[in-house]
């Protein structure tokens, strides 16, 4: 019985292939696109996702302000207000996993021919940690180095690759101006951070050694930022308010004074892109939605005017005994075998286009069994929520009416 | 008992001038094995009173009774199932499938019966046969003759094995020479002991059956048994 009518169906479909290649497009076109759509949506939280682990999870960064003289800033000239001891003394607050001071600049650095300008982090052993950044290869510096301020760096992917090419970098030594820099170990590579910018184009080195030998910077234990990372992120909210009536307490600001540093919880500003890149995937869905329900729509519109041109065909098989149901299910099936042909090449185009897209974008792009899933349960419910309004009706003609149509 | 029994059927249809009463009281009794042809002017009501004994239309007031089973109350369902064991209709139109094998055609019935497809091939090649077209099976009803596709058509009514053929000018389209094989198959359906009930406006048709019913104005105005005549076209 479902044989013969699957036969029959795909018969009546056979009949009028340039309808049902169409009407099948509608499909295509509507399940290709929210397959691609969520693809590229679910790439982009990938891709979110991914830069917000390698940013390093509970921390706090705090910014230095600078001293204004006479209530005027006076920029780069002036002291910045954070120092080495503000960092200790944040270390021994509740609710603190590790507190690395950060002082940076950018410098040129030479090794043979080779000429590279990269960002120098100085700080302490501890900013790998705060970071939950691994070493690629070689070890770390240690806190003896920061007392000494030997001229020892790490270096980022980018750096290693640019200045030192196809050689190992351990262990070689760079200049930057006439002093040589022994490199320790190189970083793992991060990729970008939530600005795009590389987070593998970078130096660490000791604070100190930054301090002293590289910039020659006038406020010697003065930082331009602290690293803050908490035990949990449970911890972080009393652990901000701890952190800032510390600063203030410690840098004798009055009841009145703004703070002169600012504090980013990097936490926050992680949830606020992940939220984005969530509400832009949905979107991107939803607007693919439309096209599958005009697909859908344009099914029912076929079966209703196929509906109406076999009128006389279906007074036929009632008057020789079809049931309501079965006219019914002959219609029902068409338009399901429509919508699940036409959802089955959608998919296969929607993954096709999605690595396409990924391959020429070079950005991430996920496609995930459950929601091309979701996309073929979708499609097959289109298909019979959009197929049973004319079934239906089909089903529901007299007999005697259907024989007279002309 | 009889096979068919009408009493006091009506039907009207709602036209643009208002309800035009085709069908006035009408009464009838056949009783199994009866070849009756059912004659009158044209807009006389025939083609009406066919539809309602096959089961396609419902009458307004009346009760039918058919092989002891009453009418008026089923669902459409349970009409379906009449329509496809009990009752074999002809059309003046053949009314087969075009895009379907003759074959295809002639067991769709039993698809609705929901016999298996093996058992469908066999009945549907055996009926064939019985009317004479062996070789066409997979055909298409537009590669051959008004005649042929009447006769399939005839193979699909029977292939349910009917108690009941209705027929409503099934001759109306084809020419005096194929009209007599028709018929010739119909007297023999009959012979076989099938209640044959056939609307004609051909006297010489009308002579196969050995019943004539006249109808006029939408009522019986004669119901005459004859015996089979010389000039009958059969
Ligand atoms: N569907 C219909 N709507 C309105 N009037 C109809 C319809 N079918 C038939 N009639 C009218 O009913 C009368 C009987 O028709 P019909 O039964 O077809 O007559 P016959 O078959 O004897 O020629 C005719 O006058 C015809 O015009
Ligand atoms: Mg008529």
């Amino acid at each position: 019985m479902l044989g013969a009518m699957l036969h029959e169906a795909w018969q009546a479909m056979g009949a009028n292939r340039l309808r049902t290649g169409l009407t099948m497009l509608g499909m295509v076109i509507g399940v290709g696109a929210v397959v691609l759509m969520m693809a590229i949506g679910q790439g982009a939280q990938y891709a979110v996702a991914q830069t917000i682990s390698s940013m390093g999870s509970n921390i706090f960064v705090v910014l230095s302000g600078y001293t204004a003289v006479g209530g005027v800033r006076s920029g780069g000239g002036s002291a910045p207000t954070l120092n080495v001891a503000d960092a200790d003394a944040i270390a021994e607050l509740d609710g603190v996993d590790t507190v690395a001071p950060v002082h940076w600049g950018s410098v040129q650095m030479v090794h043979g021919a080779n000429n590279w300008n990269a960002a120098v982090n100085g700080t302490t052993p501890a900013y790998l940690d705060a970071r939950s950044w691994p070493l690629a290869e070689g070890h770390s510096f240690t806190d003896s180095d920061v007392r000494a301020a030997t001229r020892v760096a790490l270096i980022g992917r980018t750096v290693a690759e640019n200045l030192f090419g196809e050689e190992p970098p351990v262990g070689k030594t760079f200049r930057i101006g006439q002093a040589p820099f022994v490199v320790l170990g190189v970083l793992a590579s991060k990729g970008q951070n939530l600005d795009g910018r590389d987070q593998d184009d970078l130096v660490v080195m000791p604070y100190t050694t930054a301090q002293r030998k590289v910039f020659g910077t006038a406020f010697q234990g003065s930082v331009r930022q602290i690293l803050v990372k908490a035990t949990s992120s449970e911890a972080m909210p009393a652990l901000e308010k701890s952190i800032e009536a510390l600063l203030r307490q410690r840098h004798r600001l009055r009841e009145s004074a703004d703070n002169d540093f600012t504090l980013r919880n990097l936490a926050a500003v992680a949830d606020s892109a992940a939220e984005t890149a969530r509400v832009m995937s949905m979107l991107l869905g939803a607007i693919a939605s439309v096209s599958l329900l005009v697909g859908g729509i344009g099914i029912m519109n076929i079966m209703l005017v196929s509906v109406t041109e076999r009128t006389r065909e279906i007074g036929i098989r009632l008057a020789i005994g079809a049931r309501q149901r079965e006219i019914l299910l002959q219609f029902l099936l068409e338009a399901i075998i429509i919508s699940v042909i036409g959802c089955l090449v959608g998919l296969s185009l929607g993954v096709g286009g999605a690595l396409l897209v990924g391959y020429l974008t070079k950005t991430a792009v996920v496609v995930s069994g459950s929601a091309a899933l979701a996309a073929f349960a979708v499609a097959a419910s289109v298909g019979v929520f959009f197929g049973y309004y004319p079934a239906h009706k089909a089903a529901r003609l007299d007999p005697i009416e259907a024989l007279r149509y002309q | 008992m009889a096979l068919i029994t009408i009493e006091g059927m009506s039907k009207s249809y709602v036209t643009a001038a208002g309800p035009f009463l085709a069908l006035k009281q009408v009464s009838l009794s056949v009783e199994p094995g009866e070849f009756v042809a059912i004659m009158g002017p044209s807009g006389s009501g025939k083609s009406t009173f066919m539809n309602l004994l096959g089961c396609l239309d419902r009458p307004d007031a009346g009760h039918y009774l058919l092989d002891g089973q009453r009418i008026d109350a089923l669902t459409p369902d349970e009409l379906a199932a009449i329509r496809n064991r009990t009752i074999g209709f002809v059309f003046q139109g053949f009314n087969l499938l075009p895009r379907m094998s003759l074959e295809d055609n002639v067991a769709l019935p039993l698809v609705y019966r929901g016999l298996d497809r093996e058992t469908r091939r066999a009945r549907a090649r055996e009926m064939l046969a019985k009317v004479g077209l062996d070789g066409y099976a997979a055909s298409l009803p537009s590669r051959i003759s008004g005649g042929q596709q009447q006769r399939v058509a005839i193979a699909r009514a029977l292939v349910n094995h009917p108690r009941l053929i209705l027929a409503d000018e099934p001759t109306g389209n084809l020419d005096s020479h194929t009209s007599q094989d028709i018929m010739t198959l119909f007297t023999a359906l009959n012979a076989e002991g099938i209640t044959v009930i056939l609307v004609t406006h051909e006297p010489d048709i009308a002579a196969c059956a050995r019943r004539q019913v006249r109808f006029l104005d939408g009522e019986i105005v004669e119901d005459s048994l004859t015996p089979r005549q010389e000039n009958a076209l059969c």
